[in-house]
């Protein structure tokens, strides 16, 4: 790890005003930027470390909904009882993300901001080739090995998945990041990699994510997160499922759907297919798993990823089941 | 252009002073600056737990935490938390008791990971052990030994 002056930020302002200098980085749980920093992908001349700011930290949940400050560890918004409650998906995206350990350091905005990635880009001095890393230098990706590469929104420049569970979630339920100064759904946060990979969010130099918010929603408060993963705990997810849902007052018929999906996609990858073909439709095995297919539109593999196709929908189906009552 | 910096860090409830690189990992303070080298690097990266303490007591990974970042917060190692006496804390007996161990490299990320795993109130059962400890990898392959050792010791708690 390359050497870097460290500066303890005692203010937000002051922190946003070190972040504007190119080369400086802010470290929340540092998770993400000293694992980088360690592969020499990440190579801060400062390291701005905002730990020990304090008002960032809070969990606010009432009947419109939760406010999460940027600086919320994902152990202590996992365990959050009104988070439990009133956004069961929300919490269980981070119970079955990373380790205990890892989720008392992580915090919420860093979550969001860890790196759309693949193996190759942790490795630059094995695999050079790497447009995210280096932008024209190649991807060293396409024709590798390909297993947990994305197979929706990709390009020809990036396949890698965006790995975290948290932000799907948020995007199933209509989250909001704010910025201190403006504020962006977390749908629009997220960019395609399309010939810029290297720019994955609308985040600004100098910009901090101070919180985000989800409103409030029957189908959020019955909703579920499901992983499905190489080994049964703390591993990334080879297909995941945020789902949330509302019947009518017959108890059968949907009223409103929210499905969104992990560890297939570029971006947290909310499917709206999914969602409009089961709206106002009675809920059975059969109109589950036909429209759970429609997950997978304008899906496509780069050979060993091209199991995702057939494990996402059922994934889907299979979470769209247990909050219907039906699984 | 190596500049060090001056911390002051509050470790098993002792102070200790040290000037480091402001890239040094807490893992590497406490190993490389301070001789605490009970504290294990298994991977370096955040994969395997070796490296275990607690900060504020919480269980938190030192090889991706800076020493700088713990200034004015209680870091506890393993070297802590037996009783002053030397008696054992109860997790250590349990593990001693269970054979919990093979090469022992894990050991005192595991233990640690375990005394904080109880405290949280997540060592109710096996599958919840289980769960709640996968951030803590044995290459011995003593995960058996080491579940009964968290649950008898989570009994006795
Ligand atoms: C072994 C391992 C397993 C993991 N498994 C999972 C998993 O299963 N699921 C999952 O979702 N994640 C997983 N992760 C990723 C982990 O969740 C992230 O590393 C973590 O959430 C990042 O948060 P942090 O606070 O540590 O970020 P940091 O490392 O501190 O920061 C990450 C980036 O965001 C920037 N940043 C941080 N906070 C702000 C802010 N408020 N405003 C603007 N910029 C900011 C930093 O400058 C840096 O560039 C895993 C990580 C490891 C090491
Ligand atoms: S898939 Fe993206 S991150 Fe991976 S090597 Fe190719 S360009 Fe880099
Ligand atoms: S040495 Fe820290 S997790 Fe492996
Ligand atoms: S006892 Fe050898 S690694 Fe766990």
């Amino acid at each position: 790890m390359r050497d870097f002056s460290y500066l303890r930020a005692s203010s937000a302002d002051e922190a946003r005003q070190a972040a504007l200098q190119a080369g400086s980085a802010l470290l929340a749980g540092g998770t993400t930027l000293l694992d980088l920093a360690k592969c020499g992908v990440m190579e801060p001349e400062t390291v701005v470390d905002i730990t020990h700011l304090s008002g960032l930290g809070g969990i606010e949940v009432d009947a419109n909904g939760a406010r999460i400050g940027a600086l919320a560890k994902m152990g202590e918004v996992a365990d959050n009882v009104g988070i439990r409650a009133a956004f069961p998906a929300v919490s269980e995206s981070l119970s079955l993300a990373a380790s205990a350990q890892l989720r008392n350091m992580a915090t919420i905005g860093g979550n969001l901001l860890q790196r759309t990635r693949c193996s190759y880009f942790r490795e630059p001095a094995v695999f050079p080739a790497c447009h995210k890393r280096n932008p024209g230098s190649g991807c060293s990706a396409m024709g590798g090995i390909t297993r947990n590469h994305a197979v929706l929104g990709t390009s020809d420049t990036c396949i890698a998945s965006y790995p975290g569970d948290l932000a799907v979630a948020l995007v199933a339920f209509d989250a909001v990041v704010e910025l201190g100064g403006r504020t962006v759904s977390v749908d629009d946060f997220f960019l395609l990699p399309g010939n810029t990979p290297e720019r994955e969010t609308v985040l600004e130099r100098g910009e901090m994510i101070t919180a985000i918010t989800v409103p409030s929603s029957a189908a959020a408060t019955n909703s579920t997160y499901l992983k499905v993963r190489d080994r049964q705990s703390y591993e990334f997810a080879a297909a995941s499922a945020a789902v949330g849902l509302e019947f009518e007052a017959d108890g059968r018929t949907v009223r409103d759907i929210r499905v969104a999906l992990g560890g297939v996609a570029t971006k947290p990858w909310r499917v709206r297919g999914v969602e409009q073909a089961l709206i106002g439709k009675m809920l059975s095995l059969e109109t589950v798993e036909t429209a759970s297919r429609l997950a997978m539109e304008g899906a496509v593999s780069h050979g060993a990823n091209r199991y995702k196709i057939e494990l996402a929908p059922r994934v889907v189906a299979r979470a769209i089941l247990k909050v219907g009552g039906l699984a | 252009m190596t500049r060090t910096i001056h911390l002051s860090l509050d470790i098993n409830g002792g102070r200790y002073d040290l000037d480091v690189e402001p890239r040094v990992t807490l893992l590497d303070a406490l190993r490389e600056h301070l001789a605490l080298t009970g504290t294990k690097k298994g991977c370096d990266q955040g994969q395997c737990g070796a490296c275990t303490c607690h900060v504020d007591g919480k269980r938190v990974l030192s090889c991706l935490t800076l020493a700088a970042q713990v200034e004015g917060r209680q870091v506890t190692t393993i070297e802590g938390i037996a009783a002053e006496n030397g008696e054992l804390h109860p997790v250590q007996a349990a593990f001693v008791e269970h054979d919990a161990f093979q090469c022992g490299y894990c050991t005192p990320g595991q233990i640690m990971s375990a005394v904080a795993c109880i405290r949280e109130g997540h060592a109710g059962s096996d599958e919840e052990i289980r769960e709640y400890m996968s951030g803590n990898l044995c290459r011995c392959g003593a995960y058996n030994n080491i579940v009964a050792a968290v649950r008898e010791a989570a009994e006795m708690a």
